[in-house]
């Protein structure tokens, strides 16, 4: 849809390209959310806290990042929490069996991209539709972590594992799983925004079919995208499983519910073809900074919920809103413009 | 006869004026419809055709002017009050519903009720029969419209009408997926329709169904009127004259090129169902123009050698090697590009930007490990948009918001900037105005001079026999033709382009008299 | 975006207008083909008070699949099915907690009318403010699950403290079959009667089959829109409180997964997930398939974790098996 009022400027260029009108909105959201927080709590803008608070929404970030390219494609990926239960079940249960830990974990994220790949073969080879797809393995992969571990669960994690979730950097007050956190991040925005792949994700996006007539691999790219999700997956409940110690069957479960919402927020949209990683990064921290201070004010997790749905929902009905009552303002203004009589001599 | 005898129009449109953001579609257009008419709209693209159907569609609305119907005065808001007129479009995309039954699609909304409010399946199933028998067609009306054909599809979108009372039925290019042989049950309806008392309003490009069953054609040429005249004793260069104002004979700038050497060469190609024992050869340097009817699956051989559909048999060789086409990557390495029949969905990612559209294929050359160098993508870019000289705002301009013509350049300046040898246009100029088209010519011309051999797939005889070196003609998925350009006639093509086959796969050319 | 329609090779085209009542056969072919199987494996699976488990066991899927159906057909989908079930079930149970003397009727009056308001919220969001079905339902599937505790309180209700009349509505044998059951195939039954003899119905069926073209024909998209998922939110409003009934107690997680059993049953059954096309016949054979599954586990003293997994298996293959079908025949969206 053409705005013919918007006429780029060629000084600010960059910085609207990086910062369009949706992240500045959530940006705006956030300081609002830090400025009226600290009345809520005294503790909110506390630093320690705030960074200590990274550390509850790394694995929804992992998991994010790589819902975003699948997500920008058109495509959802419902799996990933099951996903993740499937890996990291397994790397608990080879752990028990005597398993060295690294090798169990790389067995893990192993089992994660399998369970990805199969997820992008079943969209891009048999061409199922995604959602249909992810919800079988929804169930499937979570029916397989249920029936290797059943109801028990598994501890006593070796601490240089557990290092990752409950430890900081020595010293300070960063928690390691944000660094590991910022590492993807890094490379993630670098693919995304800077290489042929991510244009290719928005190309795909946007017209699949003109990308397959110029020679795009679509189906591998597919492919690839739900192997990388699955692999986050895994990677993300390794840091789950390494915050807590302990690992039953239905670890994550409904996370890919806040996954999905955390990517739509950050601009994009379901349709495909949108929206930026700055964007996801800013309404992760928007949902993280809301979490804490939901948390600080000890309001329960189920009531939590009812915040984030909202927030979803609002989030996307807001445009539109503005929209319709931005061009009602236009219609009149020209309605009323078309009534005024001529003026001869100005 | 100059007008029907039946003096009071069914329709009236006096001085419609209609524009888009500046762009002025229809200027002072006037149309007139009789009942028991069978009226043709023609133009070139971009004439302003669909924009006055979808004024009496009431889809749009126009900036001024009168619409009378009936001799009353009318407004036509929304879809729903042409419809209540009499007025039914047939259209050619599927405005059926596929999963719906025959009877279902043509009583939607309307459908019979029993005593007590419920759907009455039977009496449906008996009604729908009647306007189908009306028209001579047998159909099972209990069978979802998703298992017809597209001729049988343009049947119950026509029995539907009818049982709407349509007074006018608009057919907007209603044989451009019809084989011959459908085509004539078609216009025998049209006919029909016609002693029946109806207006059948016919567009279409192909200019010998306007001499064969339309009463009066009216004329529009760049958004304005030009005459509406009876068809009968009307010639086709007065007809042709018409749409375009001028003479046809300058339009082609092609130059004699000395041919080169053979570059591709496809042998016995087939696609069961689809085309049959296809084998030609592409030498370099030359322009070799594919005609027929829409429907002879000239695309379909298109896009089987780029790799985008598989062949079942047959081979092909490039510069003299076998080769096995997979997919498009492979046939872009071979140094093939196809530039589609479709430029909108298969052509365009519209809403990029033109920069994005142009380096989208070849986003590799810029890249070093993956990442971007979006200094010299935009280089290249440039380069090619300047090339072409592409009218636009800017490189950052969305390829949407580019006219058709345009469009059409930057999708020739992607596969340009593959550096192709052997370049594929599916119907390069379709639906672009008239100074494009010229520059289209021009490029290709000076293309087969650098040595790129082309493959021209068009449906316009005058750019078919203007432009190509040689001629192919394709049939209902079979080769009816090949012609010199020396050698090439438009009865010639015409006669290959509708011939039909025998029982034991022969092809019988029509004789001249049994077309008009 | 319209639709590319590709139109079926002659030689197929009578198969596939067999298409869809092949489609209900097939299920009824494998379910018959696993029925036999079981059987063989343990007798204690063909008898009639293990198909009323059965029954009952897949009865509340089948209401709330109903309508669950009617969104996919649309080419939508409600995942706050499951929520509504839990916000409805536990209002109900709060008002009736402790109250012995509450009318049941009313009780059930209540939690339709919750459901049907949950549900045009779903429909007014989608509607009016243009939100995507998924990204719509996924929001007020948080909210409506969130006010679940807000209701409650954090508390639940105990099975001693709901009325017996209550446990009754979906016990109480009528004909000799357990009410829960005679409801769902009431429901079944009047959804499938709508969806054939109603015009609104067949409007139902043609906004999914093609979009654009109901547009044009006039058809009220959004009006069809808003009262199909006012149709289900109601179908789920009801299921919360037979649900509570049934279970007798009342939880702040009841129902939390439900609405995926619903989409299963849906796409086993046949619905197709591009829109248009679907019976209720083959969703209630499609809960009955996966039902029959869970059960046939159980008996056979299977892993019973083994269900989840099983059951994202018949997806799968269920799915797959209809794009395979699709594709040949020449169809495509």
């Amino acid at each position: 849809m053409t705005s013919p009022e918007k006429k780029p400027n060629r000084l600010f260029q960059p910085l609207t390209k990086l910062f369009t009108r949706w992240e500045a909105q959530l940006f705006i959201i956030i300081l609002l959310v830090l400025f009226f927080g600290q009345f809520l709590s005294p503790h909110f803008l506390n630093l320690n806290n705030q960074l200590e608070n990274t550390n509850n929404f790394v694995d929804i970030g992992l998991m994010a990042l790589a819902m975003s390219f699948i997500i920008v494609t058109g495509n959802i990926d419902l799996s990933v929490a099951s996903n993740l239960g499937m890996s990291t079940v397994t790397m608990a249960l080879l752990f028990q069996a005597g398993v060295p830990i690294w090798i169990a974990v790389g067995i893990g994220l192993l089992v994660g991209a399998v369970g990805g790949l199969f997820n992008g073969i079943l969209v891009g080879v048999v061409k199922l539709p995604a959602l249909v797809a992810t919800l079988a393995t929804y169930s499937l992969y979570r029916g397989i972590a249920y029936t290797m571990i059943r109801d028990l669960w598994v501890g006593n994690f070796p601490d240089q594992f557990t290092a990752i979730g409950q430890q900081n950097i020595p010293g300070t007050s960063i928690p390691n799983s944000l660094i590991l956190f910022a590492l993807f991040v890094v490379i993630f925005y670098i693919i995304f925004h800077r290489s042929t792949l991510g244009r290719y994700l928005f190309a795909i996006g946007q017209n699949e079919d003109a990308c397959r007539y110029s020679g795009v691999q679509v189906d591998k790219i597919k492919i690839l995208i739900f192997t990388i999700s699955g692999f986050m997956a895994a990677m993300a409940g390794m840091v789950i499983v390494s915050k807590f110690g302990t690992i039953r069957a239905d670890i994550a479960t409904g996370y890919e519910l806040t996954v999905i919402t955390a990517v739509v927020l950050g601009g994009i949209l379901t349709i495909g073809g949108v929206g930026t990683l700055p964007g996801v990064i800013i309404s992760l921290f928007l949902v993280g900074e809301l979490r804490l201070l939901m948390n600080l004010m000890n309001v329960k997790g189920q009531i939590q919920q009812i915040a984030f749905g909202l927030l979803l929902i609002i989030s996307i009905l807001m445009p539109r809103v503005i929209n319709i009552i931005r061009s009602r303002q236009r219609t009149r203004q020209i309605q009323q413009e078309l009534q005024k009589p001529t003026q001869i001599n100005g | 006869m100059t007008k029907p005898s039946n003096t009071l129009p069914v329709l009236q449109m006096q001085h419609i004026y209609k524009s888009y953001e500046g762009v002025k579609a229809l200027v002072d257009v006037q149309l007139e419809l009789y009942p028991g008419e069978v009226h043709a709209l023609v133009g070139e693209n971009g004439a302003g055709k669909s924009t006055l159907v979808k004024i009496i569609m009431g889809v749009i609305q126009p900036d001024s002017g009168e619409i009378l119907f009936n001799n009353e005065l009318v407004k036509m808001d929304n879809p729903q009050i042409a419809q209540k007129m009499g007025i039914a479009a047939i259209y050619q995309e599927a405005s059926l519903f596929p999963d719906l039954s025959v009877a279902e699609n043509i009583f939607l909304g309307h459908e019979p009720l029993t005593k007590v409010g419920a759907i009455d399946w039977r009496k449906m199933n008996e009604m729908a029969v009647k306007p189908l028998e009306e028209l001579g067609i047998k159909l099972d009306v209990k069978r979802r419209v998703v298992t017809l054909t597209i001729a049988q599809m343009q049947m119950v979108e026509i029995a539907k009408a009818l049982s709407f009372d349509a007074k006018i039925l608009i057919m907007d290019e209603p044989t451009s997926a019809l084989t011959s042989h459908e085509v004539a049950d078609l216009f025998g309806i049209v006919r029909k329709l016609r002693d029946a008392g109806k207006t059948v309003l016919f567009i279409s490009h192909r200019l010998e169904e306007v001499f064969e069953v339309a009463d009066r054609v009216t004329v529009l040429r760049d958004g304005h009127f030009v005459e509406t005249k009876p068809v009968k004793g009307m010639t086709r260069e007065e007809l042709v004259r018409a749409m375009v104002g001028r003479n046809i004979d300058n339009m082609f700038p092609k130059l004699k090129v000395k041919r080169g050497e053979l570059v591709l060469e496809v042998k016995n190609l087939t696609k069961a169902g689809i085309f049959n024992d296809i084998s030609f050869k592409l030498y370099k340097g030359e322009i070799l123009g594919l005609a027929g009817l829409v429907g002879a699956r000239r695309t379909d051989v298109a896009t089987t050698l780029f790799g985008i559909a598989p062949a079942d048999s047959g081979e092909v060789y490039i510069d003299g090697e076998r080769v096995s086409i997979n997919g498009p990557q492979k046939a872009m390495a071979l140094g093939m590009a196809y530039v589609p029949e479709n430029r909108q969905i298969h052509g365009l990612v519209l809403k990029s930007n033109i920069t994005k559209n142009i380096t989208l294929p070849v986003l590799k050359e810029f890249s070093k490990a993956l990442i971007i160098n979006q200094r010299k993508e935009a280089g290249r870019a440039q380069e090619m948009h300047d090339k072409l000289e592409v009218k636009s705002a800017g490189l950052d301009q969305l390829a949407q918001e580019l006219s058709g013509g345009n469009q059409q350049k930057v999708v020739l300046a992607k596969w340009l900037s593959t550096r192709p040898h052997i370049l594929m246009l599916d119907e390069p100029t379709r639906g672009i105005d008239v100074g494009t088209k010229a520059a289209v010519h021009e490029l290709m011309s000076k293309l087969a001079s650098e040595g790129i051999a082309i493959l021209m797939i068009s449906s316009e005889m005058p750019e078919i026999l203007g432009m190509s070196d040689r001629v192919l003609v394709m049939c209902e998925g079979r080769l009816t033709g090949e012609f010199t350009q020396k050698e090439a006639t438009q009865e010639k093509i015409m006669h290959a382009a509708t011939a039909r086959s025998l029982a034991n796969g022969d092809t019988v050319l029509l004789k001249p008299a049994e077309k008009a | 975006m319209t639709a590319n329609l590709k139109v079926s090779k002659k030689n197929s085209s009578t198969l596939w207008s067999r298409f869809s009542t092949l489609r209900e056969l097939g299920i009824g072919v494998v379910t018959l083909v696993l029925i036999i199987l079981v059987t063989f494996r343990s007798n204690a699976f063909l008898t009639v008070d293990n198909f009323r488990d059965i029954f009952m066991a897949i009865a509340l899927t089948v209401i709330v699949a109903c309508g669950q159906m009617m969104v996919i057909v649309i080419r939508g989908i409600d995942l706050s099915v499951g929520s509504v079930v839990g916000l409805v079930g536990m209002t109900v149970g709060m008002m009736i907690r402790d109250q012995m003397n509450f009318s049941m009727p009313l009780a059930v009056f209540i939690g339709i009318v919750l459901g049907f308001i949950l549900g045009a919220i779903n429909g007014l969001i989608i509607t009016k403010g243009k939100v995507p079905p998924i990204v719509a339902t996924l929001g007020t599937m948080s909210i409506y699950r969130g006010l679940v505790v807000v209701v409650s309180n954090g508390q639940w209700v105990d099975s001693y403290r709901i009325p017996a009349a209550f446990l009754q509505i979906t016990r109480m044998p009528i004909f000799g079959v357990p009410a829960l059951i005679v409801y769902a195939v009431l429901i079944a039954i009047v959804t499938a009667v709508f969806l054939k003899y109603s015009r609104t119905g067949r409007q139902i069926f043609a906004l999914g089959s093609n979009p654009n073209a109901a547009e044009v024909a006039g058809i009220p998209t959004d009006r069809i829109k808003f009262i199909v998922f006012c149709i289900s939110g109601t179908l789920a409003g009801f299921a919360g409180v037979l649900w509570a009934s049934r279970f007798g107690s009342v939880v702040n997680d009841m129902g939390a997964g439900f609405e995926l059993q619903t989409v299963a049953a849906c796409v086993v059954g046949g619905v197709s997930v591009m829109g248009g096309a679907g019976s209720i016949l083959g969703v209630v054979m499609g809960a009955l398939l996966i039902g029959i599954v869970g059960n046939s586990l159980t008996i056979s003293n299977i892993n019973p974790f083994l269900r989840l997994t099983v059951n994202g298996f018949l997806i799968l293959l269920a799915v797959v098996f209809d794009t395979y079908i699709y594709r040949r025949l020449g169809k495509s969206k």
